[in-house]
């Protein structure tokens, strides 16, 4: 087609014209149909402002409605199993059900979400948060006492949590310097290391006076205070001399959340299980 | 046709073509914002929502500061995944007193709408003293000097009265004590009835560990309160909003 053909729409600049060729047919079909799909859509979905609401949609669709509708399905889908979960006696789940199986994994799901940030994705725990993975246990390691800890928390602002406090031993002045030195001797002495005799005597006597309360007498530790067994070579917070020292002066209260508040019945279970079969469940 | 053949009126005359085009996106801002401000389903009216206490609205000046919003953001979007990982999704009222808001886009980090209370404070002081200690696949950088700065409220009522300003229910008397609020909130020894009545919810706590008022105090004071202060035992939203 030449130029000639086609009406030119007037304008022109520097001798070059505009032509007025009509819009490809196929473009205006789909801007056509565009302004169809708009009012159409406005017309479904939740669109136009009044004087108090919106228009709610022909369809009826809402975000927190098709979330609800979502989440709902998915707990359907589960419901049974995981009310069997929420209400079973969990020392009694027989490990080779399937259940214990269900359990197992959707703890592992639960614990990565939740716990693995002060536990560790592993579970191998970290200075000041328990390793999960061997057998010494501060509030007890069957699976009931692993619930009951991960539903309520230890030292938190809940009434149920489980709770104790060491004394601060040196900076509320409890002990003598020298008396928090010689326990510190003491408390080496039994967990095998590397520890000045003569002061270890002396501290044997503040540690009976002070410590044996809670961690009796032997020093292994009361499961019902969280007071830690100091004989073996597992440490919280470090076994070292300094630390220790750091221990006794300042005390130590570690803090976890209820996780009861956050979590359902049948998640705290699944935790629990799922804990508990990592290698140290009693 | 004839209005259309009109439109050279219109292109050849810049000023006329400026008001013109002015005229079409302030309707389109009026239609498409302005009712945002008068719905009754976009403005919900929740319970618990309230104000910044001054050591937490500080520590909110910390997080803006550090760029955490840029890693972080602020809001769990109505997702079955986000509400399973993060807990309920956020609401709008929730961050209300926000100015700015926090929502950002962008998570290289976790979600922190609902961080409040999911951790202990010494978990805090570990992981922004060293991310990787209690995270090691963390690639969060070190915030350990937060507890080195000491801090004493000296222009907390000027903050406070700015987002007063711009809309925040501060009282005059809020700002009046907000100092001794803001010392109140880091001593768990100190006497904190009042702050707790004018801020319902506030968690008190020497943060840090340690003695004094720094950074990291306030920093854990306002991430401690995230997300925390609507009760969704007994708030449950309306679908239709």
């Amino acid at each position: 087609m030449s130029k000639k053909d086609v009406e030119t729409t007037g304008h022109s600049w520097d001798g070059i014209e505009e032509l007025n060729n009509p819009l490809p047919r196929w473009w205006l079909m789909v801007f056509y149909a565009c302004i169809i799909w708009a009012i159409a859509y406005s017309i479904a979905m939740p669109a136009w402002p009044g004087i108090k609401t919106a228009t709610a949609g022909m369809l009826g669709w809402s975000t927190r409605a098709e979330v609800a509708k979502d989440i709902a399905s998915f707990e359907e889908m589960n419901a049974g199993v995981n009310a069997e979960l929420a209400s079973a006696d969990v020392t009694t789940i027989d490990v080779n059900s399937d259940l214990h199986n269900y359990g197992v994994n959707m703890g592992a799901a639960v614990f990565r979400a939740n716990c693995s940030q002060c536990h560790g994705s592993g579970a191998a725990g970290n200075v000041g948060y328990p390793n999960l993975l061997d057998n010494d246990w501060l509030w007890g390691g069957t699976i009931d006492e692993v619930a009951y800890t991960i539903q309520h928390g230890v030292r938190n602002e809940t009434d149920e949590a489980r709770y104790s406090e060491m004394p601060k031993f040196g900076a509320d002045e409890l002990l003598e310097p020298a008396q928090i030195d010689q326990v510190v001797e003491y408390v080496l002495s039994m967990s095998g290391q590397d520890h000045d005799a003569a002061m270890a005597t002396e501290g044997a006597v503040v540690f009976a006076d002070n410590c044996a309360a809670c961690h009796l007498e032997d020093g292994t530790g009361d499961l019902f205070q969280g007071a830690p067994n100091l004989t073996d070579a597992i440490w919280l917070y470090g076994g070292d001399r300094a630390t220790i020292k750091e221990t006794v002066t300042n005390a130590r209260f570690g803090v976890m959340p209820a996780w009861g508040q956050r979590l359902s019945q049948a998640e705290v279970n699944a935790a629990a299980l799922y804990v508990h079969q990592l290698g140290g469940g009693q | 046709m004839a209005l259309i053949d009109k439109h050279k009126i219109i292109e050849t005359n810049g000023t006329l073509l400026m008001v013109g085009a002015l005229l079409v996106v302030t309707i389109g801002g009026i239609v498409e914002i302005a009712p945002l401000f008068y719905l009754e389903n976009t403005i919900e009216d929740v319970e618990g929502v309230r104000p910044y206490s001054p050591l937490e609205l500080t520590g909110r000046e910390i997080y803006i500061r550090e760029g955490c919003y840029v890693c972080h953001s602020q809001m769990i979007r109505p997702m079955r995944d986000e509400v399973e990982r993060y807990g309920h999704y956020s609401l709008a009222a929730e961050s209300k007193y926000d100015h700015p808001f926090q929502w950002g886009s962008k998570r290289t980090g976790p979600d922190l709408a609902r961080v409040g209370g999911r951790y202990s404070d010494a978990w805090h002081v570990d992981h922004m003293t060293d991310p990787q200690s209690v995270v090691p696949e963390s690639v969060m950088p070190k915030y350990g000097f937060l507890a080195d700065r000491y801090i004493d409220a000296e222009y907390i009522q000027d903050l406070m009265s700015t987002h007063r300003i711009v809309g925040v229910p501060y009282t005059d008397e809020m700002i009046e004590v907000a100092q001794a609020d803001f010392a109140a909130q880091a001593d768990p020894d100190s006497d904190y009835d009042g702050l707790m009545a004018r801020y319902p919810k506030a968690v008190v706590s020497n943060f840090d560990g340690q003695p004094g008022v720094t950074e990291m105090d306030a920093l854990i004071a306002y991430l401690q309160m995230l997300g925390t202060l609507v009760d969704f035992s007994t708030f449950t939203p309306d679908a239709s909003r």
